[in-house]
């Protein structure tokens, strides 16, 4: 590879970081416009109730207020990624503590709240079902009476209080009877909040033509037009939505907050309105990690071979569908945990319940099936007395293994990633750890994983201009992550210049190819490929220029590293960039521009392998794989479980940037830890008691353990750009389960459920 | 009321009602957009600032009671050459994903080395434990914050 600034494998300083530690980048709520009003909302005291009236009276009395919005003002128009089931605004019915049902915009934020607080709405309540339980009962009351009749992106088997349902088989379930050993065990998993430094916020404008931009905080420029428009009821064309730096999402930013209101305040007062939540609103109105209840049963034979698993799921998707099905698909697909069984059967019924809305969150329902069937290996190790990392050793799937279902694994490097913790940790010594008091036990726990890297539809557009400097849009939203600086050495590599000749666009409906979103793990993998192919474009044009310049065939020529074209073997004759794009810009062939746009369409499922029944997701990308080892000490007079060290191997195929690959495990790890140790939100009859950071513990430097190693392994994603794939949610998914498995190996206790929070932990050592 | 303020070394004077927050003046009246409203509760750090010279929680500082104080900021600091060292080693050693906590922290690292110009890691964890990030899991942060230490050390600063 070239040496050039940049280069693919660099751990290059990322493009925004000179803004971001000079306090100079701007998010949305930095950014200021002429005439700007400030906007708030109102939401509902209850968790199910109709609608009668509203009365805005009082409200519009206080000073600065501009204009004041109820249901009533909004079409009856629904938004939603599977199913279209929700409105912009409450409208008719509230379905949820905290849902907006009147907003506000005014002069000021203090204004804006007064007057939020000041709008009167009559109710009468309806009976709120708070459990996935009671919303299957007969005689429940209905949360969606319209469910029937919203459209719907697959086969959902929607009825009732169902708002999906999803069942997978492969194999046959005889090999039951091969099994020697079967465990079975019911776990659940806590509601877990994003918690992104940035609240969600947006900024509306309209202009005179009746055009509107639309700022805001999102993982999706693409996805917040479509919401946006679907819940209003206006054009797509109408509306522009661009992205400014954006405060981090981990999947709360990927569908709709608030920006279709902000947009409408916009619309009704004929002045810019922001609207930025607080912290408790964004806790309490946004969405969250999904509580799951798992059923699970693995069959093992005595030679530690896995042979059969069955695996049930009962998901919460609070008061809308949002991402919820595909969650509950992803959790099934996934639920089969990286190995080879005879037979695999995993279903699951998703339910409304008056709850916010659960959704994508960094692991997409993995992290908690592999809560569940993670125990369940080592507990199946347990029991025939083998180590639980030889059992997963033996048992692995390796070389053209496909996945549950029957998709392709094009690269798999999860052999090598298992070997690295291993040897990295010292696993075969653990043993001889001692805790660092007396009073503490400790131990190793080990859980390896699998995600998906990418689907959907991205694009890329390389622009050469006059100067022979190049702009890179793809319409990706870099949350923080470092996409953008991923995608301009990508580009940088493909094109042999140094990473500062590139710029990129940022993400704007009007100018950028279409990108389904910061989501699955798949900016690297899926728009990277399109900026490989687009780059590619520029290069194939630019050649047919220096053939014509050089008076030789295109065959010739060879891009050279610094952005020029020379004939092979003739090092002195070459033609820069800047004389070719002058060229095309005023004498021949127009400007260049090289374009690539797809869909990712390999299939998720083969029917000759396997039964879906509601596949949410019918086409996927590659595989991601990661292993990882923890070593935990437990405080046998608190309870408190202390993560010491950790050592996380990733399977990245390629690492474009390895200091932001290793952010990624690290951040992950830690994002992890939480779900694991100290994050919960907790109900209190129908309202969240805890939407603070006071309330709701979210790990510090204290907590978190400096001792992370994260390691890169490569296994060179035939499909990747330059061998890469996704890294971005990998990390977290085993690491509930890993530290479990500790935990379980310290104290000779197995904990179903989640988090292992001190008091949990304590009361089951004294109950031993 | 008018209250009358040095903001990052310039007398400035603000209107603000006795509810408004100096991070509410900071980023709505003076447009130093820096300090970030995370929490407005003062758990998340994201907002602090120099209150005369001492690291604050301007979310949870009344304007009102800031009549003749020094307020720095981020922006104010762009000269000074441990927050230089800082901001080049948080740049270099991946401390920053979304950026969002960064201004807090670069503050308080900044206070930190003020104090202890060569910290230990856990002394580093300690500084810290007042800001929360939520995308980096901290560790190159501390990096940042200990490299920053050494390079003033070797420089003799």
């Amino acid at each position: 590879m070239t040496a050039l600034k940049g280069a693919v494998g660099s751990g290059l300083a990322r493009v925004d970081v000179r803004e971001k530690v000079e306090g100079r980048a701007h998010y949305t709520a930095d950014l200021y416009r002429p005439g700007m009003l400030f906007g708030a909302i109102l939401g509902s005291p209850h968790a199910h109730a109709r609608i009668k009236s509203y009365d805005v009276g009082e409200a519009m009395t206080v000073p600065g207020v501009q204009c004041v919005v109820t249901g009533d003002d909004f079409g009856d128009h629904r938004m939603g990624a599977f199913i279209k089931d929700e409105h912009a605004i409450a409208k008719g019915k509230v379905r949820y503590v905290g849902e907006p049902v009147a907003a506000v915009a005014a002069e000021t934020e203090a204004a804006a709240r007064l007057a939020a607080r000041l709008v009167k709405v009559e109710y009468q309540e309806l009976p709120a079902i708070l459990t996935p339980e009671d919303a299957l009962k007969p005689g429940a009351a209905i949360i969606h009476e319209e469910l029937d009749s919203y459209f719907k992106v697959f086969d959902t088997g929607s009825r009732g209080n169902i708002c999906s349902r999803t069942d997978f088989t492969q194999g046959d379930a005889s090999a039951w009877s091969k099994a020697e050993v079967v465990i079975e065990g019911n776990y659940t998993t806590q509601p877990q909040a994003h918690v992104s430094l940035e609240p969600c916020g947006a900024l509306a404008e309209i202009d005179a033509a009746g055009r509107i931009t639309l700022w805001s905080a999102n993982q999706s420029v693409f996805r917040v037009q479509a919401n946006v428009c679907e819940s209003l009821g206006i054009p797509m064309a109408q509306l522009r939505c661009v992205t400014p730096r954006v405060g981090a999402g981990f999947g709360n930013k990927m569908e709709a907050h608030i920006q279709p209101i902000a947009v409408k305040l916009a619309m009704e007062s004929g002045r810019p309105v922001k609207l930025i939540l607080t912290r408790e609103e964004d806790f309490e109105i946004v969405r969250a990690r999904h509580p799951f209840k798992i059923r699970i049963k693995t069959g093992a034979k005595r030679d530690g071979t896995l042979v059969a698993r069955e695996v049930e799921v009962l998901l919460d998707g609070g008061a809308f569908a949002d991402d919820s099905p595909g969650v509950l698909g992803n959790g099934l697909w996934f639920s089969c945990g990286p190995y080879r069984f005879d037979y695999m059967r995993a279903w699951g019924t998703l339910v409304y319940t008056n709850k916010l809305r659960f959704g994508a969150f960094r692991g997409f329902g993995n992290p908690q099936v592999t809560f569940a069937s993670e125990q369940q290996v080592d507990e199946i190790a347990a029991l025939i007395g083998m180590d639980p990392v030889t059992l997963r050793e033996r048992n692995l799937l390796r070389g053209d293994d496909r996945w549950f279902g029957g998709t392709e694994v094009g690269s798999n490097a999860l052999g090598a990633c298992l070997e690295q913790v291993k040897t990295r940790s010292g696993w075969s010594r653990r043993a001889e750890l001692k805790p660092s008091t007396p009073e503490r036990k400790r131990a190793m726990g080990i859980g390896v994983t699998a995600h998906v890297s990418g689907l959907l539809a991205t694009g890329a557009i390389v622009r050469m201009l006059e100067d022979g400097s190049i702009v890179l849009n793809t319409g990706a939203v870099d949350i923080g992550q470092g996409s953008d600086t991923v995608l301009c050495q990508i580009c940088a590599e493909a094109l042999k210049v140094p990473v500062d000749r590139i710029r990129l666009a940022s993400p704007d409906t009007d100018g950028s190819p279409y990108n389904w979103g910061t989501t699955a793990s798949r900016v690297t993998y899926t728009t990277g490929r399109a900026v490989v192919a687009a780059a590619g474009e520029v290069e194939r044009q630019a050649k047919e220029h220096a053939a014509e310049i050089l008076e030789c065939a295109p065959s010739d020529l060879e891009l050279r590293p610094g952005g020029q074209f020379g004939i092979v073997g003739v090092p002195e004759k070459t033609v820069t960039f800047a004389q070719i794009s002058a060229r095309a810009h005023w004498a021949k062939g127009g400007p260049i521009v090289g374009t690539n746009s797809y869909v990712f369409d390999r299939p998720t499922f083969d029917p000759k392998r396997a039964i879906a029944i509601g596949l949410p997701f019918p086409q996927i990308g590659a595989l991601a794989f990661g292993a990882l080892v923890v070593d935990v000490e437990i405080d046998e007079v608190t309870g408190k479980v202390e993560v010491k060290r950790a050592w996380s191997a990733v399977d990245a195929g390629r690492a474009i940037n390895p200091l932001s690959v290793e952010g990624q495990i690290e951040g992950a790890f830690v994002q992890g830890m939480g779900l694991a140790l100290s994050e919960q939100m907790v109900w209190d009859g129908a309202r969240l008691a805890n939407p603070s950071l006071m309330d709701y513990k979210v790990p510090t430097a204290l907590d978190a353990p400096y001792d992370i190693e994260p390691i890169i392994v490569e296994s060179h994603e035939p499909d990747g750009p330059f061998g890469a794939k996704g890294v971005g949610e990998i990390g977290i998914n085993a690491v509930p389960a890993a530290i479990a498995n500790a935990v379980a190996a310290a104290t000779g206790i197995r904990f179903n459920a989640l988090p292992l929070a001190p008091e949990r932990v304590l009361r089951a050592m004294l109950a031993k | 009321m008018t209250v009358a303020l040095k903001i990052n070394g310039a007398a400035k004077a603000v209107e603000a009602g006795l509810s408004d927050t100096l991070l509410t003046v900071l980023r709505d009246q003076c447009l130093l957009t820096a300090a970030k409203r995370g929490c407005n509760q003062g758990v998340c750090g994201a907002c602090t600032v120099l209150v005369d010279g001492r690291p604050q929680r301007a979310c949870l500082t009344l304007a009102a009671n800031c009549e003749g104080a020094t307020i720095t900021t981020l922006e104010g600091l762009k000269r000074d050459p441990t927050m230089m060292r800082l901001q080049k080693t948080f740049a270099s050693l991946g401390a920053v994903q979304c950026g969002f906590c960064t201004p807090g922290i670069l503050i308080s690292a900044h206070w930190l080395l003020a104090r202890n110009p060569a910290p230990a890691i856990d002394e580093i964890r300690a500084g810290l434990s007042g800001n929360l990030c939520r995308c980096t899991g901290y560790r190159k942060i501390i990096d940042a914050v200990a490299a920053a230490g050494r390079t003033a050390a070797e420089a003799g600063a």
